[in-house]
Parts: C-alpha cells; structure tokens; sequence
C-alpha cells in the first residue's frame, strides 16, 4: 500500500489532513444538527438493529426448520452467491424511486423504508446459509442415537440439533450485523439515512477532511462491532469455545462474507 | 416534476417510454446505447484489473503465511479486519492518497479482494495432500517445480472458488465507485439518484447482475478447461 519513499509533499499533505480531521472531531457543530454525527449515528444503529433484528425473525426458524427436514440445501446454499452479484447500491437505488419511495420514515430518516428493506434482503443471506449448514453438519450419528432414545422431532431439535449447530448459527447473525452496518452506509448515495451522509455531504463541498472524518467514524465503528459480535459469540457459547480448544479448524467453515 | 427526464427525450412528439419514466424501455437502450456500452466497459476493465492485481498480491502472501505461521495470522487476520469497513468509508479513506481516480476505486477493490484470494488459496495449498508432496520431493522435484507442478494445480479448485466470489462480489462493489465516478454502470446509477430516471436504474442494474453471471461462467468453463484431470476421474 504505502510507498517506501514518501516524498516532502506526500508527507505535508498527511499532517495537514490529520490536523484537519482533529480540528473536525473537536468541533461541537458537526455533532449536532440533522447532518452531526449523533443524529447519524443514532440513525444508522437504529436501521442495523431493526434490519437484523427483522431477518432474523424471518430467516432464523426457516433456515432451522429446513435443515431440521433437511430440504431446500439448494436454495439456502445459493441464496448467498444471489445476495453477491447483485449491488447493494442498485437495490437500494431500485426501491427508492420504485414502489416504496423516499419518504421519511420517523427516525430511520429520508428513505427509510427503503433502506430498511433492503439492508433486510442483505442480512438474510449469511443467516439463512450459516443456520442451514450448521444444521446439516450436526453429526449424522448423534442425531441418529438421539431418535434411538426416543427423542421427538421437537425435542430432538430444541436438545440436539440447535445446540450443537449455534456456533455457525450465531456466525451467521454475527456475519449479518456486521454487513447490515456495512450496507447502511451505502444509503447515502440514495441520500438516504445513516453515517454515510457525512461522507456524501463532504463530497458534495468538496471537503476532504469531512469525507476522511466521515469515513473514519464509519470505519471505527464497524471495527468495534466485528470485535464486540466476536466477543458476544464467544461469551454466549460456552460449548463450542470448550470444542475449539480441540477443532481449531471450526471457524472455516463459515462461509465467505459478502464484500461491505 | 421529480420524474423530468434529461432533455434529450423531450424532442420527439409522442411521448415516448423514456418521457413516460417506464422501467423497461426499449427507446432508452437504442437512444443510450453508447452511454451504456461505455459505463460497461469501464465496469468490465475496472473489476478485471482490480481482481488481477489482487490474484498477484494474494499469491506471494499466501505462500509467505503457508511457510511461516505466525504471518498466517497476522495476514490472515488484517485482511479480515480490512473485509468489516464499508466500502464508501475504504474509499473516502484512500482519496486523499489515490485522488479522484480510477487508482481509488481499484486499490480498495484490490483490498476486498485480498481477504477471500489470500484465504483460498492458504486452503488449497494446505489441502495438498503430504504424501503427494513427499512423493515429488522424492522423484527430485525442486521447490518451484513441486509448487507449479504439483501442488498449484491440485489446489486449483479451491483458487478457483475463490477467484469466482471475488470477482462476482468485485462486480458489485465496483458500483459503489461512483462517488468519484469511477463506478462503471454504477455512476449510471448515481445520476438517477437526481433524476429519478427509471429505464437507467433498471437496465443498469440488470446489466450489473448480468456482467456478473458472464464473469462467473466464464471462470467455471476456464477451471473445465484447466482442469482436465477432474474429468477423467468423474467418468
């Protein structure tokens, strides 16, 4: 990435740019307002919570139930490689000025609905593919001698199956936070909601130290949620961190994530 | 007046699809047709230039993490973290570097890229099965000629895999360039933003999805092509 000879301009223009983005984040007016920094921040944890929250509510017991009777390993397989080839931008773009419209939505801002349903088409995807083969990589056997103990499809489901499959199912939730907060962000160019609109909005001044402090917030943040989910998946399995000390291989079999 | 079309359409005396703002419109493709063809070819050279320059990359870090462990995490693990920042905000970062060219949009694609390139190939070499290594050792193969010879093409399916998600997810990132209008069919999408021009969203979207499909097709009939010996087996 970096050159191995910064030459003296080069060098200038990074101590003034970091000059500058210091002076930004100490100004009390770009924190406030509809377009400070709080507002969007506000605006963007609201539209990843509920866009998570909504898929998983859909995705979670369809893709549970499919591996439970173990049908549909087609559909809940592909409907990852869909989700990549087609632009976050252009769903965003297609449904803003299609049916839904750019209408503010309360606090999810100007084209709320919009952003709203399509960060939910995006975060189905890792969810729906990581319950799925967590569900069908529950040891045959096992679930075999469960049925031999007598154990009930419900039952069998609740004690066995969901247990041993939570370490991929909760990757997948993990996988879906991260990318909704990713996506959101590319709301801005629909001026949409979010923290992307202090990137856009320092674009559109030509401000370069706005678009660098813009995107410096998006970027720190996304990298304290990668930390705080891989925390919290860590803190709320206590199976699977005793198994990983003895399968170090397990974390690759998350699928690969779709690019933020 | 949100739905005004660029002046252009206007001239004509009936109102035609394009005046109308009907999604699918065949006007649009005949009368924009080098506007389309020229944001294609930009999407097309942008996403292929950026996955080259990122198989390049990828190989020697790959090779550097396979030989020494400890870099395995730590390349691993960076390209990873690079993989959670939004795109809009891994551009912005760059420009102030790269400047309002096409070298931002490609360096943050190249970045993206890395993750899944450098992983499936760790895999794919890692797959290559001991004996197999120690049998060419064996038969006096050198270094270079075990790598290229032997285990390179054995771990050509997984490269390959990976090769495809990259390119496919490239493709649709290469869209989000248009901030700086270095985003092929994406900068199409971006002036609809204003313009709410409906027949351009859509054709450029669906050309988006479809650029992709040809990319990932084309890199399953070169895997066919490359890999002979799977075939055989099959049969």
């Amino acid at each position: 990435m970096a050159d191995d000879t910064v030459d003296p301009d080069e060098g200038s223009l990074i101590v003034d740019l970091l000059q500058g983005v210091i002076a930004w984040f100490q100004d009390p007016a770009n924190w406030q307002g509809e377009d400070g920094v709080w507002n969007r921040l506000v605006e963007h944890l609201l539209l990843t919570i509920t866009a998570t929250t909504v898929a998983v509510a859909i995705g979670l017991p369809l893709a549970i139930w499919l591996g439970h009777i173990g049908r549909g390993g087609l559909l809940a397989v592909n409907i990852s490689n869909v989700g990549r080839a087609v632009p976050t931008f252009a769903v965003l773009l297609l449904l803003s000025i299609g049916p839904v419209g750019a209408d503010r939505l309360g606090p999810y801002g100007r084209a709320g609905l919009a952003t709203l349903l399509a960060l939910v088409l995006f975060a189905l995807p890792p969810i729906i593919t990581n319950a799925y083969v967590g569900m069908r990589e529950v040891d045959r056997d096992t679930v075999e001698a469960a049925r031999g103990m007598g154990m009930q499809g419900g039952q069998l489901l609740r004690q066995v199956e969901i247990p041993l499959a939570f370490p991929l199912i909760v990757a997948g939730v993990r996988l879906a936070v991260v990318q909704v907060w990713a996506t959101a962000t590319i709301a801005a160019l629909v001026a949409g909601p979010g923290l992307g609109r202090i990137i856009t909005l320092g674009f559109r001044r030509q401000d370069t130290v706005e678009v660098v402090s813009g995107a410096l917030v998006v970027a720190f943040i996304a990298l304290m949620l990668e930390a705080s989910m891989v925390f919290l998946q860590w803190l709320l399995d206590p199976v699977g961190r005793a198994r990983r000390t003895t399968r170090a291989h397990e974390a690759d079999q998350t699928p690969e994530p779709i690019m933020p | 007046m949100a739905f005004l079309p660029p002046v252009s359409s206007v001239t004509s005396v009936e109102p035609n699809c394009m005046v109308r703002n009907e999604w699918i419109c065949g006007e649009y493709l005949r009368s924009r047709s080098a506007d389309l063809t020229e944001a294609l070819v930009q999407h097309i050279w942008i996403t292929v230039v950026s996955v080259l320059i990122g198989l390049v990359i990828a190989f020697p870090l790959a090779l550097l993490a396979r030989r020494y462990r400890k870099l395995e995490w730590f390349v691993v693990g960076t390209t990873t973290a690079l993989y959670t920042i939004p795109s809009l905000a891994l551009f912005s970062l760059l420009l102030p570097f790269t400047g309002l060219e096409p070298s931002t949009v490609i360096v943050g694609l190249v970045l993206y890229s890395l993750t899944i390139l450098v992983r499936n190939i760790l895999e794919g070499l890692k797959a290559v099965p001991e004996e197999v290594r120690e049998s060419a050792l064996g038969m006096g193969y050198g270094r270079a000629r075990l790598l290229f010879g032997v285990e390179l093409p054995l771990a050509l399916p997984s490269v390959m895999a990976g090769l495809r998600v990259a390119t496919v997810s490239t493709v649709a990132l290469t869209t989000v360039g248009s901030i700086i209008d270095y985003g092929g069919l994406g900068n199409l999408l971006y002036q609809a933003v204003n313009n709410q021009f409906r027949p351009q969203v859509l054709t450029a979207s669906v050309l988006c999805v479809l650029l992709a499909v040809a990319f990932d097709l084309l890199l399953v009939g070169a895997q066919w092509l490359m890999t002979p010996w799977t075939r055989t087996r099959a049969a």
